[in-house]
C-alpha cells in the first residue's frame, strides 16, 4: 500500500472519529475539524513533524505544533490519540465532565500533546512566535507549526504576530491558514471581506506559498514539505490551504451550518457510510 | 519607637530593573520582552549585556504576552515589561489563556501603576489591575513599596515557577528596606508591633503607614504595622494574629477599593476575624492628570488620610 493511501484511510478513521465524538455529547465543531484532517494526518503521520508521543511540555529536540482555532479540537484529540500521545479510547470522554478532552485544548488537565490552551481566538501565532524564538535561543534546528482559521485573521493580535515574525526573520515558523471561507455568521466573505490574504502576507514580509486543495494528501503532503524546504531563509513561511468545511461528509460541504452543531443519529449513521471503518473506531 | 531612614529617595521601576540586570548575569534562562517602553522600564542594562535574549515588540502588547507564553516552551523565564495599564487590561484576555489558565512561568512586569504616573492622566494611569490580576487562578500578585523591595522581588519571582504579575511605580520614593533582603512571596513584614489599631499597606503606601505610625504614636496611639508586598497568595495569618490583637483594621493601597488589597483582607477577616475596617484607597474613580503628590493628596493616598481612617476606625472598635 502506498503511503498516500495509508495516509488517506487514517484521515478516514480520523473523520469518523470527529463525528462520532461530537456526535456523542451533540455539541462540538465537526466542519473546520472533517476539513482539515489530511492537514493533522500529514503533518503527525505523514513524516511532516519530527515528534515525540512521549510527551515533554518543553518539547526540545522536536518540531512543536500550535492549534490556534482550538475549536477544531475533534481532529487534533483524534490525530494525537492514533499517534500514540493518548489512548484512543479516551476519545469517549470528549466534552464530558472531567475531562482531559476539554471542549476547547487546555493544558490544564495535563493532556499530552497540547502546548498552551486555544479557543480565544488570534493567539496562537504569538505563543508559536516565543516558541520558535525559544529553539533559536536553545540553538535547535526543529521547526514550530501553526494552524489559524481564516476568519479567525480578523482578530487583530494575528497582525500584531505578523508584523513580529517578518521583521525579526523568525523563519523557523510555518504558519497555515485553513482557507475554508466559513465562518458561524456565513461565508468570511459576506461576514467581513478580507481581500487578498497572499498579497497581505507578502506584504508583511513573509514567503507565501498556497496548497490549492487542502483536502487532497498528496498536495498536502507535498505542500508542506515544500514550506520545511522554504524555512532558514530569513522569512517567516505561510501556507495558505484552501480546504472544504465539512469535507468528506457530502450533506456537511460547502456551508457554515456544521460550524458548531452535532449530526443527529440518522445523520452520523449516513456520514459514518462515507467514511468507512479503517483502523477500527475507539 | 523604630527608624526607618530613608537612604535617598529611588524609584522602584530602577529597582525591577536593577534586578533584571543582575538576573541577566546570573540566569541564563530569563528572557526579558518589551512593548515599545524600554526606557520607562529600566531595562537597558539588560539589553546591553544580553542583547540576544531580549525582544522588543514594538506597540503590540498582545503579542508581546502571547510571544511571553510560548517562550516558556523551551524552558525560558519571559520578563514581559510595559505600564501597568498596557500590562494587564488591554492584554486581559491574552493573560488569562495563553499565560494564566495555560499555565506558564511567565513574569508579567508592570511599570507606572496607580495615580503615581501623574501627568499623563488617566488613560495612562491604572487603579483595577490588583483586582484583574488577583482574579486570575493561579496568578501571584506582588505590589512592591520601594528600590530595594522591588529589586528583591525581581530576583524572588524568577526562582518561583508559575505565572507572577510584579507591580511598581514611576515616581521617585522613599527608599527604606534592606538592601538585598531576603524576598519571601506569601509572606508580609512586619514594620512595626502595635496594640491599638492594625494598619496593612501595599506599594507605595508602606512608607506612608510608617509617617502615620509615627504621628500616631505622639498622639499615643499604638498602631501594628504590616507591609503586604504579595497580595496573592495574601499571608492570612499575619492578618488574623495581628488585628486578633487590635481589634481593627485599616488597609491602604494606590488602586481602586474595589478589588485591591483592602477587599482580601476584609474577606480574611470576615471568615476568620471580623473585624472594623476603613478602607485608604481611591473610590470607585479614575485618575486625572497632576504631579504624583498632588494626586496621592487629592485621592486621599497619603500618611494623613491613614491618620484620619485610624480615627474614624478607632472609634468603631
Amino acid at each position: 500500500m502506498s503511503k498516500i493511501k495509508e495516509l488517506e484511510d487514517f484521515a478516514t478513521q480520523v473523520r469518523r472519529d470527529i463525528l462520532r465524538q461530537v456526535h456523542k455529547v451533540n455539541s462540538g465543531h465537526p466542519g473546520g475539524s472533517l476539513g482539515c484532517t489530511e492537514f493533522f494526518t500529514a503533518l503527525y503521520q505523514g513524516g511532516i513533524m519530527e515528534h515525540n508521543p512521549d510527551f515533554n511540555m518543553d518539547g526540545k529536540g522536536e518540531d512543536l505544533f500550535f492549534l490556534s482555532n482550538g475549536h477544531i479540537s475533534p481532529v487534533f484529540y483524534s490525530v494525537l490519540a492514533r499517534s500514540g500521545y493518548f489512548p484512543v479510547e479516551e476519545l469517549n470522554t470528549f466534552r464530558l465532565i472531567n475531562s482531559r478532552l476539554q471542549g476547547h485544548p487546555t493544558t490544564h488537565e495535563g493532556l499530552p500533546g497540547i502546548r498552551v490552551a486555544s479557543g480565544s481566538l488570534g493567539q496562537g501565532m504569538s505563543v508559536a512566535l516565543g516558541a520558535a524564538q525559544a529553539k533559536k535561543l536553545n540553538k535547535d534546528k526543529h521547526l514550530v507549526f501553526s494552524l489559524h482559521g481564516d476568519g479567525e485573521l480578523q482578530e487583530g493580535q494575528n497582525w500584531e504576530a505578523i508584523m513580529y515574525a517578518a521583521g525579526n526573520k523568525v523563519d523557523n515558523l510555518i504558519a497555515t491558514v485553513d482557507l475554508n471561507g466559513q465562518q458561524i455568521d456565513g461565508s468570511t466573505e459576506t461576514v467581513l471581506p478580507m481581500g487578498n490574504m497572499k498579497a497581505k502576507f507578502e506584504a508583511f514580509g513573509w514567503d507565501v506559498m498556497e496548497i490549492e486543495d487542502g483536502n487532497d494528501m498528496q498536495q498536502v503532503v507535498d505542500g508542506l514539505n515544500e514550506a520545511k524546504s522554504r524555512t532558514g531563509k530569513g522569512k517567516p513561511v505561510c501556507v495558505l490551504m484552501t480546504t472544504v468545511m465539512g469535507n468528506g461528509v457530502d450533506f456537511m460541504m460547502h456551508t457554515h451550518a456544521w460550524h458548531g452543531k452535532a449530526p443527529n443519529d440518522e445523520q452520523l449513521e449516513t456520514a459514518l457510510s462515507q467514511n468507512p471503518e479503517t483502523l477500527g473506531d475507539y | 519607637m523604630k527608624t526607618y531612614k530613608d537612604t535617598g529617595k529611588k524609584d522602584t521601576r530602577s529597582g525591577f530593573g536593577a534586578g533584571l540586570t543582575e538576573l541577566g548575569r546570573t540566569n541564563p534562562n530569563v528572557v526579558a520582552l518589551c512593548a515599545d517602553l524600554v526606557g520607562s522600564l529600566k531595562m537597558q542594562d539588560f539589553i546591553d549585556e544580553n542583547p540576544e535574549r531580549f525582544f522588543q515588540t514594538g506597540i503590540a502588547e498582545a503579542n508581546m504576552m502571547g510571544m511571553a507564553a510560548g517562550l516558556t516552551i523551551g524552558g525560558k523565564i519571559p520578563f514581559a515589561g510595559t505600564f501597568a495599564n498596557f500590562a494587564t487590561g488591554r492584554v486581559y484576555d491574552q493573560i488569562r489563556q495563553s499565560i494564566a489558565y495555560s499555565g506558564k512561568n511567565v513574569k508579567i512586569c508592570a511599570s507606572h501603576s496607580g495615580v503615581t504616573l501623574g501627568e499623563d492622566g488617566a488613560t495612562h494611569q491604572i487603579l483595577e489591575d490588583i483586582g484583574l490580576m488577583k482574579m486570575l487562578p493561579g496568578m501571584t500578585v506582588i505590589n512592591t513599596c520601594d528600590f530595594n523591595q522591588t529589586k528583591a522581588a525581581t530576583l524572588a519571582i524568577a526562582e518561583h515557577d508559575g505565572p507572577v504579575y510584579l507591580r511598581f511605580g514611576r515616581p521617585k520614593v522613599a527608599n527604606f528596606t534592606e538592601e538585598n533582603q531576603k524576598f519571601e512571596i506569601g509572606k508580609a513584614v512586619q514594620l512595626y508591633d502595635g496594640e491599638d489599631v492594625t494598619i496593612i499597606a501595599t506599594g507605595h503606601l508602606v512608607w506612608e503607614a510608617i509617617q502615620a505610625a509615627q504621628k500616631l504614636s505622639e498622639k499615643g496611639i499604638s498602631a501594628d504595622v504590616i507591609n503586604i508586598h504579595t497580595i496573592k497568595p495574601l499571608d492570612e495569618n499575619a492578618i488574623i494574629n495581628s488585628v486578633k490583637k487590635t481589634g481593627c483594621v485599616v488597609t491602604a493601597e494606590e488602586h481602586n477599593f474595589l478589588g485591591g488589597l483592602g477587599e482580601s483582607v476584609a474577606r480574611t477577616l470576615a471568615e476568620n476575624n471580623p473585624a472594623p475596617q476603613e478602607f485608604v484607597a481611591t473610590q470607585d474613580t479614575f485618575g486625572e492628570s497632576g504631579t504624583p503628590d498632588q494626586l496621592m493628596d487629592k485621592y486621599g493616598l497619603n500618611a494623613e488620610a491613614i491618620i484620619k481612617a485610624t480615627e474614624r476606625v478607632l472609634k468603631r472598635k
